[in-house]
């Protein structure tokens, strides 16, 4: 008793000490998210903030997918078609394909919710698919999503089609428009920051329920079919339910995602809901860490802002070797792509992997070696 | 009387595994399920915890019909079960796994306890708290899987060749555990091949051979029927 006694209290003399460091870096960390905007805009140019919004959407959408994927473990491929489904809604409810201007607190909880059953759509038919069969159906759905909003133009002209729909009416807060320079006392806020805004609402928003949900009842339900379907039902999981939720709640991410991709761009078409989308999304989590909130928002952030970067390979190419040998578009894709392959190879579990998806990496080793002595015992 | 089962039938496609048995259970009785590999016992076994969905029959628990529930229904209702192969979560700790078996419950205090209780009836878990479950030996593995199933304060304990693949030392361990949960006033089903150990532990038994009920009778009386001895105790 007492050993541990004195354990706890060192520990809580420990945690007054560090209540102090932790406020201060919380307290830190909102200084340079709020000055963020300003920062990028003085070091890099307006352009960088943009970036940076974009940034913010694709964290959302990667912890959306992290719901489905790291922690019920079901292979999803198709995830960009939960953006799509949000982004759509967002179009055809506030601009004037049908003359409906609908303010954006009515359609976002819509877009949620219309993903969300787009999700259960999904989850419902692959419910004993696990894999690469789950992996090929999402495929197929997320293709079917993109071609359906392609072609939607006849004989109804709902989604306009290949040509998109544009003029989407832009996100208004309170009769502030997020698309005019707004001037704040002396301080003069361009559109671009006031989008960063309000996505970093949103995303600390997403990113709060990621975490409650990873240390609910829930959570540790969706782990459990992770691991093991049969053992999990043998609990008393109703892996069904659990199942479908998850996908409905990551389709919901999702979808409040594109909603606010749609307002931002003012113009939406199926190309940006492409598979090659669905999979850098994957990446993102994949890299980061699957499983793990902090890994999967840093891989979002690196596959943002990488292939971003990656676009002054020409201007260097011309500073260093006097001319552009290879176009840099072709270029940064492929250095995108060793870079995956260079980090999968030395951090096979994510850059930040999950504590959990850590040792179950190493258990599995351990495990497979244990398996070889017992072979190896009985051949002998 | 606790548990009654009349004329199960149970199947896989098109084969019969399991063509109409009867059985029956009083609350604190130990009773073996035994027979040669592929009389049915782990199909019974599987259709009570309903992993499988009978074809023919009931399944009666306290006078409710629960034959056509869910697995995940009947845990609720009462039954928790330690599957063959263990079937344990080999990627997440022993903890864990042990919390997991009392997922329905929401009772935090009372579940720490029956941790702390699972502790002390298994020590050599209680060393293994945050261990890998996976890299548990064959008889921890089992020990833990029948540690996780009493987490859900089940009514009835079904398991599932608890001996599959151990050591004799182990398998004797394991089953003086049987032994003295069901002392605690368990109900428990066990499902053997070992039928010498599952019968010297057992109150009653049932003999099953090709998804039929060809005995069934006092454990004592099982193993000095020469029937019995001959088939399944070595002679």
């Amino acid at each position: 008793m007492r050993p541990g006694l004195n354990k706890l209290q060192t520990g809580w003399h420990a945690l007054q000490r560090d209540r102090r460091s932790v406020v201060i870096t919380w307290l830190a960390l909102g200084l340079i998210l709020a000055c963020l905007p300003f920062l990028t805009e003085l070091s890099l140019g307006r352009s960088w903030v943009r970036i940076l919004d974009f940034t913010l959407l694709y964290i959302m959408l990667a912890l959306g997918l992290n719901i489905v994927v790291g922690y019920a473990g079901l292979l999803d491929l198709g995830y960009i078609a939960f953006y799509a489904v949000g982004a759509y809604l967002y179009a055809l409810l506030a601009s004037p394909q049908f003359g409906l201007h609908w303010p954006v607190w009515a359609i976002l909880p819509l877009g949620a919710l219309v993903a969300g059953v787009f999700g259960v759509l999904l989850g419902a038919p692959t419910l004993k698919l696990r894999g690469d069969y789950l992996a090929i159906v999402t495929l197929g759905f997320g293709e079917i999503v993109r071609i359906f909003l392609n072609n939607l133009n006849t004989p109804y002209n709902i989604t306009n089609g290949p040509q998109g729909i544009s003029q989407i009416d832009p996100i208004q807060i309170g009769g502030i428009d997020l698309h005019q320079t707004q001037h704040l006392l002396t301080l003069t806020i361009p559109s671009t920051h006031l989008y960063y805004y309000l996505f970093l609402i949103f995303t600390l928003l997403i990113i709060f329920v990621s975490i409650r949900l990873q240390d609910s009842r829930i959570g540790r339900a969706w782990i459990a079919i992770r691991e093991d379907e049969v053992a999990a039902s043998a609990m008393g999981i109703n892996t069904r339910n659990i199942k479908l939720l998850a996908f409905a709640m990551g389709a919901s991410f999702g979808g409040i995602s594109g909603g606010l991709f749609a307002g931002f761009q003012g113009f939406i078409s199926p190309e940006s809901f492409t598979l090659f989308e669905s999979i850098i999304v994957l990446c993102m989590i994949v890299l980061g860490g699957m499983g793990n909130i902090a890994g999967v928002i840093l891989g979002a952030i690196l596959l943002t802002i990488f292939p971003e970067a990656l676009r002054y390979l020409g201007e260097w190419q011309q500073l260093l070797l006097g001319r552009v040998w290879v176009d840099p578009n072709d270029l940064r894709l492929l250095i995108f792509g060793l870079a995956l392959v260079l980090s999968m190879i030395f951090h096979p579990a994510g850059l930040l992997p999950s504590t959990r998806r850590a040792r179950e990496l190493h258990a599995r080793r351990s495990i497979l070696a244990q398996e070889q002595d017992s072979l190896y015992e009985q051949q002998r | 009387m606790m548990l009654r089962v009349a004329n199960l039938h149970v199947g896989y496609g098109s084969i019969n595994a399991v063509r109409g048995i009867d059985l029956q259970m009083n609350q604190g009785e130990l009773v073996c399920l035994i027979g040669a590999n592929g009389a049915g016992k782990t199909t019974t076994l599987k259709a009570l915890a309903g992993m499988l969905l009978p074809t023919q029959g009931s399944i009666t628990l306290w006078d409710q019909p629960i034959t056509t529930l869910a697995s995940h229904q009947r845990v609720q209702h009462g039954i928790a079960l330690a599957p063959e192969g263990r079937g344990i979560f080999a990627r997440l700790s022993v903890r864990e796994n042990l919390l997991l078996g009392a997922y329905l419950r929401d009772d935090h205090h009372a579940v720490e306890l029956d941790l702390q209780q699972m502790y002390a009836l298994f020590p050599r878990l209680s060393e293994r708290t945050r261990q890998i479950a996976g890299t548990l030996s064959g008889g921890e593995q089992q020990m833990l899987a029948i540690a996780r199933a009493l987490m859900s304060r089940p009514s009835l304990l079904l398991l599932d060749e608890p001996s599959m693949g151990l050591a004799p030392i182990m398998v004797q361990k394991i089953f003086t555990t049987i032994r003295a949960i069901a002392a605690q006033g368990m109900t428990i089903l066990l499902v053997e091949q070992n039928a010498k150990l599952a019968l010297q532990i057992s109150q009653r038994a049932y003999v099953m051979e090709n998804g039929r009920i060809t005995l069934s009778g006092v454990a004592a009386a099982l193993l000095a029927n020469p029937q019995v001895q001959q088939a399944y105790l070595g002679g």
